[in-house]
């Protein structure tokens, strides 16, 4: 998977309590979420992100609870991927079964907000400017989960398979 | 070597004699847990997947413990999906309207984990039952539906960081300081991934309500689990409730730990986590004078009998300050009843505090407790995000039950001392 994005970038520690605030979380629909995210650090960061666009941060991105309200938000605005210097771990787990790319690099002080970047999700080549930064690997088995197209298509095919 | 107690805990669930760190297991799950935010995701997916049924009936529990009673058309439609379901699929352990609880509080006061347990529950709180000596983590809600189909979930095996205490602790002093000053001390993410193991003399000197505390805010240091050696407490604690039969696993004196802590309980004071990180970390007269608007006395942290027993014997023949609020909110209806029995309830009352039915509430910024904007609390909750508990602009201070019985009485952060 390549992707060319402008960035937006946070800094460490960004909580799912501002990803999406408990308020909204009566709602499952992905549009209604994503109209609200973020919104406790910018109130029009839903309106101001076009699709395709791309989230730099820092340390421990997605800390805090466990809702998986946090990645359908940020996926309903079309974000396809986040490169964060550290995943909190649930976050982590679940931007991977919701179909959220998540790469492992320290990039705030490398990119501008706006700036657009090229990046291969696979090899976890980032190109800035000129430059070139090389992420953490996905895990293996991270990489196995998604060629079956997510934990939730992985187990329907083990059901069909049952049956 | 030898295997830590998670280490052994999570080898016996995949049915090998030998996990190490950082290898991933298939392992079987003994319980599986969602709540009324949740579990209408996961019940989206089951039905994506086409399951025709949950792995076990009997294993697999739903709380309506977060926006109850329902404070929303939304909400309320979000229960009567997770009871249509359950009515459907037989699940026997639904706790909906008087018989609900806050999820962490009443899952072992219910006897429904053990030790030796490994459970899965889609709430980020869910590490609370190592308490028990227990394996249990938080997931999101499709991990949540894979193990509500199949009984099982894939884990990484995580590192283990010992933290080892000893000595004496000093007054007033609960699980909930220990676990801020820890936290203070290794960062929201000084755990990241890892098992957070605790022993010592200190900690077999502290309560199960103690223990349930430190476990449940493991998450707030970016941890996967906590956990507790079992001891005559534990045993005594699940003979009174214990739903099944249990092992007790214990770690090897030869276990691996990429850490270890030597803590001195009697130097830890009362601890207060300032906005708007839980490691934000102070000693509670370093904010004297700091006012409140409001507090709250409760949650899956630290709504037990032992948190309303200490806020009680504060709160007995005082008044909370005229312009600030306290919410008190026992987390389960069998803590609320021992309250009421016991006088808690009526000095709570009398005290000019506002007595909450059990709900997860103003913890999460719900309902029944939200802040104006500019407005401060002090909370015996977990989290201090931006936020958290109302208006992007509030600000919320975590403590334990004294120091937030004590703010009650002065309005402002204050000492118990300050209020004998």
């Amino acid at each position: 998977m390549k992707l060319k994005g402008r960035v937006w970038k946070f800094g460490d520690n960004i909580d799912t309590d501002v990803i999406i605030p408990a308020r909204y979380l009566a709602s499952t629909d992905p549009k209604v979420l994503g109209e609200h995210c973020m919104e406790p650090l910018d109130p029009n960061f839903a309106k101001k992100v076009k699709a395709g666009d791309i989230i730099v941060g820092g340390a421990n991105f997605g800390c805090g609870s466990s809702r998986e309200h946090a990645p359908i938000a940020i996926s309903a605005l079309g974000i396809p991927l986040i490169i964060s210097k550290s995943f909190a771990r649930i976050f982590y787990r679940n931007a991977f079964n919701k179909g959220l790319a998540l790469l492992e690099a320290d990039l705030v002080d490398e990119v501008d907000e706006g700036e657009e970047i090229e990046v291969d999700v696979a090899t976890g080549v980032i190109k800035i400017k000129s430059r070139e930064v090389i992420a953490k690997p996905i895990p293996p088995f991270m990489v196995e989960l998604i060629n079956e197209g997510g934990l939730i298509n992985y187990l329907r095919k083990k059901l069909e398979d049952r049956q | 070597m030898g295997m830590t107690i998670t280490e052994k805990i999570l080898a016996s669930h995949a049915g090998k004699d030998l996990v190490e760190a950082g290898e991933i297991i298939d392992a079987r799950l003994d319980l599986t847990l969602a709540n009324d935010i949740t579990a209408p995701l996961s019940l989206e997916e089951f039905d994506k997947v086409g399951a025709k049924k949950v792995f076990d009936s009997e294993k697999v529990v739903f709380v309506l413990d977060h926006f109850t009673p329902n404070k929303d058309i939304p909400s309320a439609e979000n229960c009567k999906l997770i009871r249509e379901f359950s009515r459907k699929y037989g699940i026997t352990h639904i706790y909906d309207g008087g018989a609900c609880g806050i999820e962490h509080a009443l899952l072992p006061e219910e006897g429904l984990v053990v030790p030796g347990d490994v459970v899965i529950g889609a709430d980020s709180h869910t590490c609370t039952y190592g308490a028990l000596g227990a394996f249990s983590t938080g997931v999101g809600s499709t991990d949540l539906t894979y193990g509500m189909v199949t009984g099982h979930n894939w884990f990484k095996v995580p590192e283990s960081i010992k933290f080892h205490c000893y000595g004496t602790w000093q007054r007033w002093v609960t699980g909930k300081d220990l676990i801020l000053y820890i936290i203070g001390m290794i960062g929201v993410d000084g755990a990241l991934y890892a098992s957070m193991e605790y022993t010592g003399e200190a900690i077999s000197d502290l309560s199960m309500d103690s223990r349930f505390a430190i476990a449940n805010m493991a998450i707030e240091a970016g941890a996967k689990n906590g956990i507790f050696r079992v001891d005559e407490k534990t045993l005594a604690y699940v003979k009174d409730r214990g739903q099944r039969p249990y092992t007790v696993f214990e770690s090897d004196s030869d276990a691996r730990y990429r850490e270890v802590f030597e803590i001195d309980a009697g130097k830890i004071g009362l601890k207060v986590a300032c906005p708007s990180l839980p490691s934000n970390v102070k000693d509670v007269e370093e904010l004297g004078g700091t006012h409140v608007d409001q507090v709250v006395i409760g949650s899956c942290t630290n709504g037990r009998l032992e948190d309303l027993a200490m806020a009680a014997e504060i709160l007995r023949g005082k008044k909370v300050a005229s312009d600030t609020r306290c919410i008190v909110i026992p987390a389960t209806p069998k803590i609320y009843l021992e309250a009421m029995r016991r006088g808690y309830l009526e000095t709570f009352v009398e005290a000019r505090c506002i007595v909450s039915p059990p709900t997860c509430g103003p913890c999460l910024g719900g309902h029944m407790g939200i802040l104006a904007k500019g407005e401060k609390a002090v909370a015996t909750t977990n989290r201090n995000f931006v936020g958290r508990m109302g208006h992007p602009e509030s600000e919320v201070y975590l403590a334990g039950p004294a120091v937030a019985a004590a703010s009650a009485i002065k309005g402002s952060i204050s000492h118990p001392l300050e209020v004998a």
